[in-house]
């Protein structure tokens, strides 16, 4: 796949006339003069407590990448519609001629809010930094894939003891050529690489990160439409303003913007309902049912790119068998469970991808559907055990008590098989047993996308590389010809053909089945009558840029 | 009196020591991998986890990890939370709030539970004694959950006579939180003063009082008041430690940014220093309100000496 300032102009374009369509304005296109694209005013947005220092590297969950994601602009964006890679950040091209060697061209005119130019040496500095593990930055694995990556480790021993430095500090695979170019080399083709450089992690940092990390963790200097002029005070927030010089499409219409923390949900829910904030983008599950009629087209539903899935222990005898997984899944209604515990915000999945992304296939999963007399009759071929109750495991004090309650009913009124839960454990104990192999039955398992490809359902969660503790395949399934498809399809010439791999991949794993998926979730929010034009994308992140203020 | 307070305050030192290390103990006994849990569904990479563990000692045995953390706080290092946030700035930010909701409650719950006690047992069995009696049976029965969102959302949302949550509007913000908070100990005070007061006013000196021809008011206030008291301060004083460690079913609601929010949090992510650093510090108010309460006793009470 080859992502040039062509198809670029030609998705800006398109969405340029959407916003005139629906009368929104917005930025102009030659951007970055003054107050051009800025209406003016100012609004609040709901945030829960960012996790971590406001640090892009460092920045792996969805508040505080909220914030992070107003101040820094990356090599690309993703449009709202489709989540495709658009050239509408630095880039100005990322090219490669075999997958595997990428040449990235940064626009002219970038600057950080400290007026310092974006070169490309603020990239390469800025992904060493994270990638170098005694820094401990929390998204170091998104480099993992780059040549090098594996010098700026430090070696451990069996107990996970750290037993040196690392042999080098920077990755041979990132080379400067000028100040503008860029070369990237990864280890292994991939195609779909340009597009995963819009996530968080691939931010560029100034020079004035490296002189202090920690302050700047607070008060981040940016190259994004707002700019943080005072520091994040923890449980409070923080005020954004537009940065006037921002040289890309996408600037800020409002002056400001506010990010205030609250705790509870339900708190931020009520001082919406007063008009104290004008924009929650996560509504507690017990109001979506009012939340509609209330807010009318003031509410917004989202489809996430996510998927919730019921994982098999495939090491576990009594699952070794891909019919049996299959069995489970069929005896699953999850249109109902949707209704009836998730106030229909739950899509039914029909595939291992998620709809929002390309490659998605509506039919894909022929054993996603309620069957019980298929699924018995798989089950009695199989030879499985009815009299031994099945464990289901999920995670404590997360809301999963209910629909998996629902699950377990489920398979105990279809199949016969009698049911315990097993939903004690919190998260720093789950993960863990789920990485040593503990699961004695089918399994809670999520996943939300790092950035919009098909492959980023399939590869982290079922190739045999992404086994733990290196990576997220808690169901330990393996299969080389399912490694060997993913292989082509990242490293496939045209979009389609990788597709088309990342399909062939998606079939193998429907053959043997080692996880049911389960739900596509849709995000709920709404905002006050003081904001107009509030995109919530399938990240769960308000655009904060784009939102008018009319109050 | 000065000897004696000194002594006290120094018999606190041990006491924080042994009950940071029970804490230190009870966060260690605590299941689970912290760091692995920190990066959810994608774990972190392992040297990264690796390097984690190593700059929060969790490889080092449970007595090696203390010692450790005894050795910095003596050079005045309270350690960090896993973000690399200074538990030191955590507790800087977040204590003003929580002293501004206690000061707040214990005002309240002060001011309207000795007045309400008073008048309910001047006259036992009239109509305020019983309406006092009513009234504070419902509230101690209601649970603060439920009390702080109806609160919120009739006087916050409904009347908006309050701000709904946050600290925006100064000592105002703390007003409505604060009677949330205040509202189940001022039951108590109400209730203490009331029984306590009516007790009094049977004693001999009370009687000697009113003989000597002294007007009512400075009966009550001076003489009977003043020596009913004494439960009362000793509740009040117990409370402030109470509210200052258990505000946060409140400091949630109202999204008040108060360390007992905090210590939850902490709680949750396995965050030993600063489990130890906030913990300690309300077993400190605690002792140290405690003292104020015995000091207390003598000035209210003529007869208490400490020397």
């Amino acid at each position: 796949m080859r992502l040039s300032k062509r198809s670029a102009v030609l998705v800006a374009t398109g969405l340029s006339g959407a916003m005139v369509l629906s009368a929104c304005g917005g930025g102009d296109d030659d951007g970055g003069t003054g107050a051009a694209g800025g209406d003016g005013g100012s609004f609040s947005v709901y945030i829960g407590e960012p996790e971590n220092p406001l640090v892009p590297g460092n920045t792996n969950e969805t508040e505080g990448g909220q914030i992070v994601d107003s101040l820094f602009t990356r090599l690309v964006q993703y449009d709202v519609e489709t989540n495709e890679a658009v050239f509408t950040g630095v880039a100005e091209s990322i090219e490669s001629e075999d997958q595997q060697t990428w040449t990235v061209n940064l626009k002219e005119g970038w600057t950080f809010h400290d007026g310092t130019p974006v070169t490309a040496q603020s990239f390469v500095d800025a992904w060493n930094y994270t990638a170098y593990s005694p820094n401990a930055q929390g998204n170091s694995y998104f480099f993992s894939n780059i040549a090098g990556y594996d010098q700026l480790q430090a070696p451990t021993d069996d107990a996970g003891n750290v037993t040196g430095e690392p042999a080098a500090t920077e990755m041979s695979g990132l080379r400067v050529i000028d100040d503008r170019t860029f070369e990237v080399e990864l280890t292994s083709p991939y195609a779909q690489w340009p597009t995963t450089t819009g996530y968080t992690a691939f931010a560029p940092l100034p020079e004035a990160f490296f002189e202090d990390p920690e302050g700047f963790g607070e008060q981040p200097i940016g190259n994004g439409p707002f700019q943080a002029e005072e520091a994040l005070v923890p449980g409070q927030g923080i005020t954004l303003t537009r940065y006037d010089d921002y040289a890309g499409e996408t600037e800020g219409n409002a002056d400001s913007v506010e990010y205030r923390i609250y705790t509870e949900q339900n708190t931020a829910y009520t001082d919406l309902q007063a008009g104290n904030v004008d924009i929650v983008d996560q509504l507690p599950p017990e109001v979506i049912a009012s939340a509609e009629g209330e807010f009318g087209d003031r509410y917004l539903e989202t489809a996430q790119g996510d998927i919730t899935s019921l994982g098999f222990p495939t090491y576990d005898q009594r699952f070794a068998d891909p019919n049996v997984r299959k069995a489970f899944s069929m005896a699953i209604d999850r249109q109902a469970i949707s209704d009836a515990i998730f106030n229909g915000t739950r899509t039914p999945a029909t595939s291992y991808i998620s709809p929002v992304v390309d490659g998605f296939r509506e039919d894909a999963c022929q054993v996603c559907e309620l069957n019980a007399e298929e699924a018995n009759r798989l089950l009695d071929e199989a030879g499985f055990d009815r009299s031994q109750p099945v464990d289901l495991w999920f995670n404590a004090g997360a809301g999963h008590d209910a629909w998996m309650e629902a699950i377990g009913n489920q398979i105990r009124e279809n199949l016969g098989v009698d049911y315990n839960l097993q939903g004690n454990l919190d998260f720093s104990e789950y993960l863990p047993l789920q990485d040593a192999q503990g699961m004695t039955g089918p399994f809670r398992s999520g996943w939300i996308m790092d950035y919009p490809v098909a492959e980023n359902f399939l590869g982290p969660l079922y190739s045999t590389a992404a086994i733990p503790p290196a990576g997220s395949n808690v169901t330990f399934y393996s299969n080389p010809e399912f490694d060997q498809a993913i292989a082509e399809g990242n490293s496939a010439e045209s979009n389609d053909a990788a597709i088309e791999a990342y399909q062939n991949a998606e079939d193998i794993l429907l053959e043997d089945f080692p996880a049911a998926p389960l739900f596509y979730r849709l995000n709920q929010g709404a905002h006050s009558e003081n904001v107009d034009n509030v995109i919530i994308d399938a990240f769960g992140r308000v655009r904060v840029a784009d939102v008018q203020v009319v109050g | 009196m000065g000897r004696y307070v000194a002594r006290r305050l120094l018999l606190t030192i041990p006491v924080l020591i042994g009950a940071s290390f029970l804490i230190f103990a009870l966060v260690y006994a605590l299941p689970g991998d912290p760091i692995r849990a920190l990066g959810g569904d994608r774990p972190l990479s392992p040297a990264v986890q690796a390097e984690l563990r190593e700059e929060f000692n969790l490889n080092d045995p449970f007595v090696i990890q203390y010692v450790k953390y005894l050795g910095d706080l003596v050079q005045g290092d309270f350690g960090t939370d896993f973000r690399g946030r200074e538990v030191l700035d955590t507790i800087e930010q977040r204590l003003p709030v929580t002293v501004r909701l206690t000061v707040v409650a214990i005002a309240i719950e002060a001011v309207i539970g000795i007045i309400a006690g008073v008048l309910a047992g001047i006259r036992r069995n009239g109509f305020l004694d019983n309406l006092v009696l009513v009234s504070s049976t419902i509230i101690v029965s209601i649970p603060i959950l439920v009390l702080a969102f109806v609160a919120q959302f009739v006087f916050g949302l409904q009347f908006g006579w309050f701000p709904i949550a946050g600290i925006g509007d100064g000592w105002y913000s703390y007003l409505l939180p604060g009677m949330v908070l205040a509202a189940g100990s001022l039951a108590y005070v109400a209730r203490l003063t009331r029984t306590s007061v009516a007790e009094n006013l049977r004693g001999d000196y009370v009687r000697t009082a009113r003989a000597k021809g002294l007007p009512k008011r400075t009966v009550i206030v001076r003489h009977t008041l003043r020596n009913s008291l004494i439960p009362v301060v000793t509740f009040i004083g117990a409370d402030i430690g109470t509210l200052m460690g258990g505000a946060i079913v409140t400091e949630s609601v109202f999204n008040l940014p108060g360390l007992g929010r905090a210590v939850y949090d902490a709680i949750r992510a396995q965050e030993g220093a600063v489990v130890v650093g906030i913990v300690t510090l309300f077993v400190f108010f605690f002792i140290f309100f405690n003292l104020v309460v015995d000091v207390l006793y003598a000035v209210l009470d003529p007869r208490i000496r400490y020397d």
